[in-house]
């Protein structure tokens, strides 16, 4: 099916195309043509070049030197050529409905009774992607859950908005959404491929990349390293391809026991409990009241009014832009802003030994920055992510909570942070760990599944597993069905 | 020219060059004459809109839809109190100051209460207040204008070291806020619930607290400015307060500090409390009436705001 388009004329093609900012090369001489029926997997570390290649193929960017054009379309704007984005750090106006926010996009839509229309087009597409979603076209956007927000965006991404997606670039589609949710964007993207449309689809998440790309493009330092089909990868030779060291195997460190952790420390209204010591992981479907859980036992363990020198729970934001980054602060004051009590004498801040934390863990979590002075914005998502983690670690908090941290962070850094979450719960901090990654959550010492805003399952030891942890999310659901 | 590119990015600049520019405009008609009066004069009158809107500046870092209208009356308040109290009578300075500051405090907490307790946007809340504060000053005013103590009013309208006193009192009052903002614990935990009250609430900071001491603090400051005004102009008068409601946020906005939050800029309260005084004096001196004042007055500083959102939007 797919052969049928492979030698059609490139919806996009790109000649030499580079991309400078400064004195940095953010996209250095990348040659590259995407035909219908392609579906690109576009792999790379945080600050690769992804980013950068995909502004430049939509438009969003002038590229320094070399060309992109869109031979199929003959336009020479990527919008009228039928390029669409869908990003990752989520673009939808908050305070409209769904169906007002197509309309942002798709200016043709007009006159009385425009309303009617986008709502029609929205739930068409809807439908179409996440059959049985649920979502209304009048909901305004705030009220809908990041997961939800995230199958608005990509309908829209694929809503037809008077002229047909022919390239849709999908980054980090997924990172939101639970397994289910994503089985079924993947089989959309496969039927649209087949249907003679082309994806660029960028995911941290192995598994998604083999299961849907055509082809595999690995970018790193601004270049392409390797674009070969899919069936000449191996996920070893991918992740080596992307220049990693190789992912250590982390099943190694032998599941602790019981009798490993100290008293219970933590027991909430919810049911969660936790032992001094111990990783506690959250899991289930997105959206079913494991972020709320969380957000609840935060405030209602810590005040507004008072803030000792030694508060013992802190939070991991993973919506950075609402819960975690101060962005026009630098990147030493976004680190420092929890434990300046520690340090400070007479209400007034050491600015000497807030330069050395910062150094510190600008080395131990390695941020990628050459002046922890730079503005926090100046840093790619996934490197903002590791100082609210550094910004966590650093206090003396015994109770570290954890709100699906890991969104849009890259493998290698997730390796990183997983080491260090296991070398400071082995010196008695506890950890309550959300994530919409099952990989992740099957690391943790016990978990407690959600579903419906309630605990439907406690599992310990061997019970963790992604069967179980599936099971208990959708039980109920089976059972009535 | 390193110099020249550390001075142009300072926000604060713009305010200093706005006022440098009004007194050159009056010099140019006077050709010269009276430079030492008008700087004086500038220093005294520019003295209270600096200290007010020190307060107002704290408040309105803390973030969108963040302002205190209760200024005029709190002054108008704190100025018939404490003049009341001392009666006129000799060495009771210190106890009218105290008396203020008193007001000052209750005024803030009155303020906070409504916002925290009644869940009232602050711009409601504090107009509101007001209208409280005014009636309290109305009732025990009653119409008697009591002069200050002979002590306190010549303090008031004198000076040191050649500067008007009420300018080193807010000089030194700059400065206290100055250290507050950029070297206390307090100061970085302001300026982070500014930029997002949800993310710094979640990094542990004590949210409530850190409104709660704003709200007063702005309150105390207007309590100060009352205080010294009403000494300076020989006593309360129930409008004393009228004019500082707008020029305490024009001086803020002119000031440089973003409108948005979660930053702030003290000498550029300082530039831009001169530059109000001094816009006012040239149109003066240029025999403009005062309609045709007031209106001019308005479109510059629509102007300059204009100039500085566009500036920093490129920047």
């Amino acid at each position: 099916m797919q052969s049928a388009f492979q030698n059609g004329t490139p919806i996009v093609a790109l000649n030499h195309a580079e991309k400078h900012f400064g004195a940095v090369r953010a996209l250095d001489g990348v040659s590259l043509s995407i035909a219908p029926g392609e579906c690109i997997g576009l792999v790379g570390h945080n600050g690769a070049g992804k980013s950068t290649l995909v502004n430049l193929i939509n438009g969003g960017l002038a590229p320094t030197g070399g060309s992109v054009t869109f031979p199929a379309s003959g336009e020479s704007r990527a919008l009228s050529a039928g390029v669409r984005s869908v990003f990752q750090e989520l673009s939808l106006c908050p305070n409209l409905s769904v169906a007002e926010n197509l309309r942002i996009s798709h200016s043709d839509l007009k006159g009385a009774g425009w309303r009617k229309k986008a709502r029609a087009e929205i739930i068409q597409s809807l439908d179409a992607v996440f059959p049985d979603h649920g979502i209304g076209a009048d909901t305004s956007v705030d009220r809908l859950t990041i997961a939800e927000r995230q199958m608005v965006e990509i309908a829209i991404g694929f809503a037809p908005r008077g002229r047909d997606a022919r390239l849709v670039i999908l980054d980090e589609p997924t990172s939101s959404l639970d397994a289910g949710i994503a089985q079924q964007l993947l089989a959309h993207i496969r039927q649209f491929c087949a249907d003679g449309g082309a994806v660029i689809f960028i995911s941290h998440m192995m598994g998604e990349i083999f299961d849907v790309a055509s082809n595999i493009i690995v970018m790193k330092d601004g270049k392409i390293v390797a674009n070969k089909p899919t069936s000449q990868f191996s996920r070893a030779s991918l992740v080596e391809a992307m220049g990693h060291v190789g992912v250590k195997n982390s099943k190694a460190a032998v599941r602790r026991q019981a009798s490993d952790f100290g008293e219970e420390v933590l027991k909430s209204k919810d049911g969660l409990t936790a032992r001094r010591g111990e990783i506690i992981g959250l899991a289930g479907l997105a959206g079913h009241g494991q972020a709320e859980a969380l957000a609840r036992l935060y405030f209602s363990n810590t005040s507004s009014w008072r803030m000792g020198k030694a508060s013992n729970m802190v939070f991991v934001a993973g919506d950075r832009g609402r819960d975690g980054v101060l962005p026009l602060w630098s990147i030493l004051r976004n680190m420092t802003v929890s434990i300046l009590p520690q340090t400070a004498r007479r209400g007034l801040v050491d600015r000497d030994a807030e330069k050395r934390t910062a150094a510190d863990w600008k080395t131990r979590i390695g941020i990628r920055t050459d002046d922890v002075d730079n503005p926090i914005l100046s840093l790619s998502g996934g490197n903002q992510q590791k100082v609210l983690f550094a910004r966590a670690l650093a206090s003396h908090a015994s109770i570290i909570i954890m709100d699906d941290p890991m969104r849009g962070v890259d493998v290698g850094t997730k390796q990183d942070v997983y080491d260090m979450i296991q070398t400071e719960a082995a010196t008695g901090r506890t950890f309550l760990w959300y994530s919409t990654e099952t990989e992740e959550v099957c690391q943790c010492d016990r978990v407690f599944v959600f579903r419906d805003g309630k605990i439907s399952a406690e599992l310990t030891g061997d019970d963790i597993t992604e069967d179980r942890i599936l099971e208990a999310s959708f039980e109920m659901q089976e059972a009535s069905a | 020219m390193p110099i020249v590119k550390f001075i142009l990015s300072r926000t604060w600049i713009w305010s200093w060059v706005a006022a440098a520019g009004a007194f050159m405009m009056v010099m140019a008609l006077t050709q010269g004459r009276g430079a030492s009066e008008l700087a004086y004069a500038a220093l005294s009158f520019g003295a209270f809109a600096a200290i007010v809107g020190l307060g107002q500046m704290l408040v309105i870092t803390l973030g969108p839809g963040n302002v205190d209208l209760s200024i005029p009356a709190t002054m108008t308040l704190a100025g018939t109190l404490a003049l009341k109290t001392m009666g006129s009578d000799p060495n009771t300075a210190i106890l009218g100051f105290t008396v203020a500051i008193g007001v000052g405090i209750l005024a803030g907490m009155m303020n906070f209460a409504l916002i925290y307790l009644l869940r009232l946007p602050p711009i409601i809340a504090t107009l509101a207040a007001s209208l409280i504060f005014q009636s309290i000053a109305i009732w025990s005013n009653r119409g008697l204008r009591i002069k200050p103590p002979e002590g306190l009013a010549d303090f008031a309208t004198g000076r040191t070291f050649g500067l008007p006193n009420v300018a080193l009192v807010g000089l030194g009052l700059s400065i206290l806020v100055w250290i507050v903002l950029e070297r206390t614990v307090f100061g970085r935990w302001l300026l982070a619930a500014g930029q997002n009250l949800r993310a710094a609430r979640l990094a542990g900071i004590p949210v409530e607290f850190v409104r709660a001491t704003t709200y007063i603090t702005v309150a105390v400051f207007a309590s100060i400015a009352g205080f010294f005004l009403s000494s300076f102009s020989g006593g309360a008068a129930l409008n004393m307060g009228q004019e500082y409601l707008l020029t305490s946020i024009a001086v803020v906005v002119i000031g440089g500090t973003s409108i948005a939050g979660g930053m702030s800029n003290v000498p550029g309260v300082w530039g831009a409390s001169l530059f109000m005084f001094l816009v006012v004096s040239m149109l003066n001196s240029y025999g403009l009436g005062a309609g045709v004042r007031m209106m001019l007055t308005g479109t510059i500083i629509i102007g300059i705001v204009i100039a500085a959102s566009t500036r920093r939007t490129r920047a």
